[in-house]
């Protein structure tokens, strides 16, 4: 098969590394070859951050390119914005509703753009939103967001089945946490 | 048994499974987790030393007690290395010693974009370079062995995309070799003919590496039928691979120096086009030039900054197009408004932001340091005027004021970070007091090492394992070194932090002010109740938003908090005169 490729891009502190983590331990155990490559460092600091996933029969490359990604994942409006220009022509970008200002806007300096979602209509992408930042709250902690988001992406690709996203989970997520995760995951597939 | 694995985590492995016993680092981005990923193994002695040379030092300290030790850096960290490395190339060892550096093409977390194979062939040092997590635990192996074959240390270089890239490794056991004992030789004491000799010997080594270099499974030649030839490495390899599959023929090197002979003339002979793709400098396509090889090189490629498989595509594309017009570019759609930037930030609460206020506001020259503070430089703070590299803030400083005279002593300070300043502004220091600027030094010590991800320091009383450790005295420390003037502030505290600076800055002798308070990303910081806006006292001046906090905005002329990321730090509500902010 064509190597795949999925970015997950949002703002540090975000969990986008745990959703990274997660998404890359399923895929291996599908057999897959699989590569990650992650930021870390000086963007961690609030800044934007982007993890590239890529599997395949063969996967070489472990970044994607512009007009490459099949699924962009976001966990913020701008960085969908930002990002957009990753996508393949034709392919998907998940968006979390979530907003929030860079420090350039805060202060002043730049604007927030407006009607982002239409936006990305226009460039011809398919494009799934959702609040999940609620949907993580109703799981019970809005540090879910990652996993609610994981449900969601779950839907829009159909290389790993449910069972190994729930064997997945069993196995990365902290035993006091897997409970939230399991109703994140649930509510964010179904949102 | 496959895992998947960063390629930091892979050496972290190879390290374990090479019977590798000491491990002396000191953190920097992107070599940090190999040292962090080899502390899980109980059977590594781990360590963070004070600085780069000390970590070479004590590993190799422990290759001559006879067990395999290890040194893990950035490219920087290797200027801070290079003299123990130059001489330690010469006087051999006893145990395998590798030395793993990490170069940050892109520059994602450093502040220049070094080379480090210059120092390979300087110091006449083998150098492997893996292109993936797997070749990165296979080649932290053989590089022990081509150490105690050799009688050489031997470098792993390591790439940002190499280091923080996860793939596939597949793992072995540990097999740990027998101690080699320690005998005394007295050719090891390198001086007049006992280096002498050294060298020589060091130049007959190269020799017998070119001969590995050539013979050796570790460069491979990947035939194709095509006319073409691709020579490169690392990442670089994999962007190849990426754009032409088997359709050209490549000489992949995992070995960068010394590089092969026979080998490159044997992929050369029938080849018309030759192609040499790397990331930084021209190494490999000056060497090939040597050898009266006509490549493609820098010609095609830039020199700055990370390759991608478009970049590689595109530069083919345009230069060479009688052969790569065919080449298929993917593009992307964007939307048509400007995007803003997210630069990092510091975060809320960060103990640094008041004393970047303070700076600000008393219109200080600031010579910075390297660290999380070095975000004091970004806007609304705008605080740093420069940096250099570790521990310049303070010697820069003191250079500084020779030249500037009483009119930088009363306006200029140095700022640096307590795991920085035990790094390299020990000595800077001790010029300021024994030379007699009156220079004054701002030490910001928030107990930890902050912007690799929170190592332990000397200063906080803790080692590598979280374990207690001896703990260096600050005030102690700089008043042995000859300062009459150890102030201890609380950067919360912004009148008192003013009012110190200034004080400080007047008086006509050298000063070292200490900034503390713990990072409060650290687990177990107690953190306040987030401060509470008042939206009928305010009136919307954004004076709170000039200390760059992120936990603070104002939308439709009010101030929010919000309390997600707020800790209490009380810092904005001495910026509110309205008291529209408070606890």
């Amino acid at each position: 098969m064509e190597t795949k490729n999925i970015m997950i891009v949002g703002v540090g502190g975000q969990g986008t590394l745990l959703a990274s983590k997660l998404l890359g331990a399923a895929l291996l155990k599908m057999n897959y070859d699989v590569k990650v490559s992650e930021v870390h460092g000086m963007s961690q600091r609030g800044g934007s951050v982007v993890t590239y996933v890529r599997y395949g029969q063969k996967v070489y490359s472990p970044i994607i390119d512009k007009g490459e990604a099949d699924i962009i994942l976001s966990f913020e409006l701008l960085e969908a914005a930002r990002w957009i220009e990753y996508l393949k022509q034709g392919g998907k970008i998940l968006v979390n509703t979530q907003r929030m200002e860079p420090m350039p806007v805060i202060i002043g300096a730049s604007k927030y753009p407006d009607d982002i979602e239409g936006k990305l209509k226009n460039t011809g992408a398919e494009v799934i939103t959702g609040d999940f930042l609620s949907v993580a709250n109703e799981a019970g902690s809005s540090k879910a967001v990652n996993i609610a988001l994981m449900g969601k992406l779950s839907t829009l690709f159909d290389d790993i089945p449910e069972s190994i996203w729930i064997e997945t989970m069993n196995e990365i997520v902290p035993a006091k946490f897997l409970d939230l995760n399991k109703k994140a995951f649930e509510l964010g597939k179904n949102c | 048994m496959k895992e998947l694995m960063l390629g930091n985590k892979a050496i972290a492995r190879g390290l374990y499974e090479a019977g590798c016993s000491v491990v002396s680092s000191y953190p920097g981005t992107p070599s940090t987790e190999i040292t962090e990923e080899a502390a899980r193994y109980e059977e590594i002695y781990c360590e963070w030393a004070p600085n780069e040379k000390v970590a070479v030092e004590v590993s190799h300290g422990a290759s001559l007690g006879g067990v395999r030790a290890a040194s893990a850096m950035k490219h920087v960290g290797l200027n801070v290395a290079a003299d123990p490395v130059f001489t330690i190339s010469y006087q051999g060892l006893n145990a395998g010693l590798v030395i793993f550096v990490a170069d940050d093409p892109g520059m994602h977390s450093s502040q220049n974009e070094q080379d480090s194979r210059h120092y390979a062939i300087a110091a006449k040092v083998p150098m492997l370079e893996p292109s993936d997590s797997e070749e990165a635990r296979v080649y932290t192996k053989k590089a022990f062995e081509i150490s105690e074959k050799y009688n050489t240390p031997v470098f792993v270089r390591m790439c940002t995309r190499v280091a923080h890239s996860q793939s596939v490794v597949h793992l072995e056991e540990r097999n740990m070799p027998p101690k080699v004992p320690y005998v005394k030789d007295p050719t090891k004491v390198m001086m007049t003919k006992n280096s002498r000799d050294a060298h020589i010997r060091v130049e007959k080594r190269t020799l017998e590496l070119i001969e590995y270099a050539d013979t050796s499974d570790i460069n491979r030649i990947e035939k194709a039928d095509s006319k073409i030839g691709i020579i490169t490495s690392s990442t670089s390899y994999q962007y190849t691979k990426e754009v032409f599959g088997d359709k050209v023929n490549i000489l992949k090197l995992g070995m960068v120096y010394p590089l092969p002979d026979k080998l490159l003339m044997d992929f050369a002979k029938d080849l018309e086009t030759i192609i040499v793709i790397e990331e930084l400098d021209p190494i490999i396509e000056t060497y090939c030039r040597s050898k009266g090889l006509n490549v493609y090189g820098k010609d095609i490629f830039p020199v700055c900054g990370e390759f991608t498989q478009n970049l590689i595509k595109s530069c083919l594309k345009e230069k060479i197009p009688e052969l790569f017009s065919d080449v298929d570019i993917p593009d992307g759609n964007m939307i048509p408004d400007e995007i803003p930037m997210r630069p990092p930030v510091m975060c809320a609460g960060c103990p640094h932001r008041g004393v970047f206020y303070v700076l600000k506001k008393l219109d200080c020259m600031v010579y910075g340091d390297i660290g999380c503070y070095t975000l004091g430089a970004v806007a609304p703070l705008n605080a740093m005027d420069l940096n250099v590299c570790m521990g310049a803030s303070c010697s820069g400083l003191h250079g500084f004021n020779l030249a500037m005279k009483e009119e930088g002593e009363k306006k200029s300070v140095g700022v640096i970070g307590d795991s920085t300043f035990i790094h390299s502004g020990i000595t800077g220091i001790t010029d300021i007091s024994y030379n007699m600027t009156n220079s004054t030094v701002i030490i910001l010590d928030n107990s930890i090492t902050g912007m690799t991800g929170h190592q332990q320091n000397p200063t906080t009383g803790k080692n590598l394992r979280g374990e207690p450790a001896g703990k260096v005295d600050l005030e102690a420390l700089c008043r042995a070194l000859g300062y009459h003037r150890v102030t201890v502030i609380d950067p919360y505290d912004l009148a008192e932090t003013e009012r110190v600076i200034k004080e400080e800055l007047s008086v006509s002798e050298p000063s070292i002010i200490i900034s503390r308070r713990p990072c409060v990303m650290i687990k177990g910081t107690v953190h306040k109740p987030a401060i509470k806006a008042n939206k009928d006292k305010c009136v919307g001046c954004k004076q709170c938003m000039s200390i760059g906090c992120p936990a603070i905005s104002v939308t439709n002329g009010k101030v929010n908090i919000d309390t997600t990321l707020c800790v209490g730090c009380n810092v904005c509500t001495q910026m509110c005169k309205l008291g529209a902010l408070g606890e």
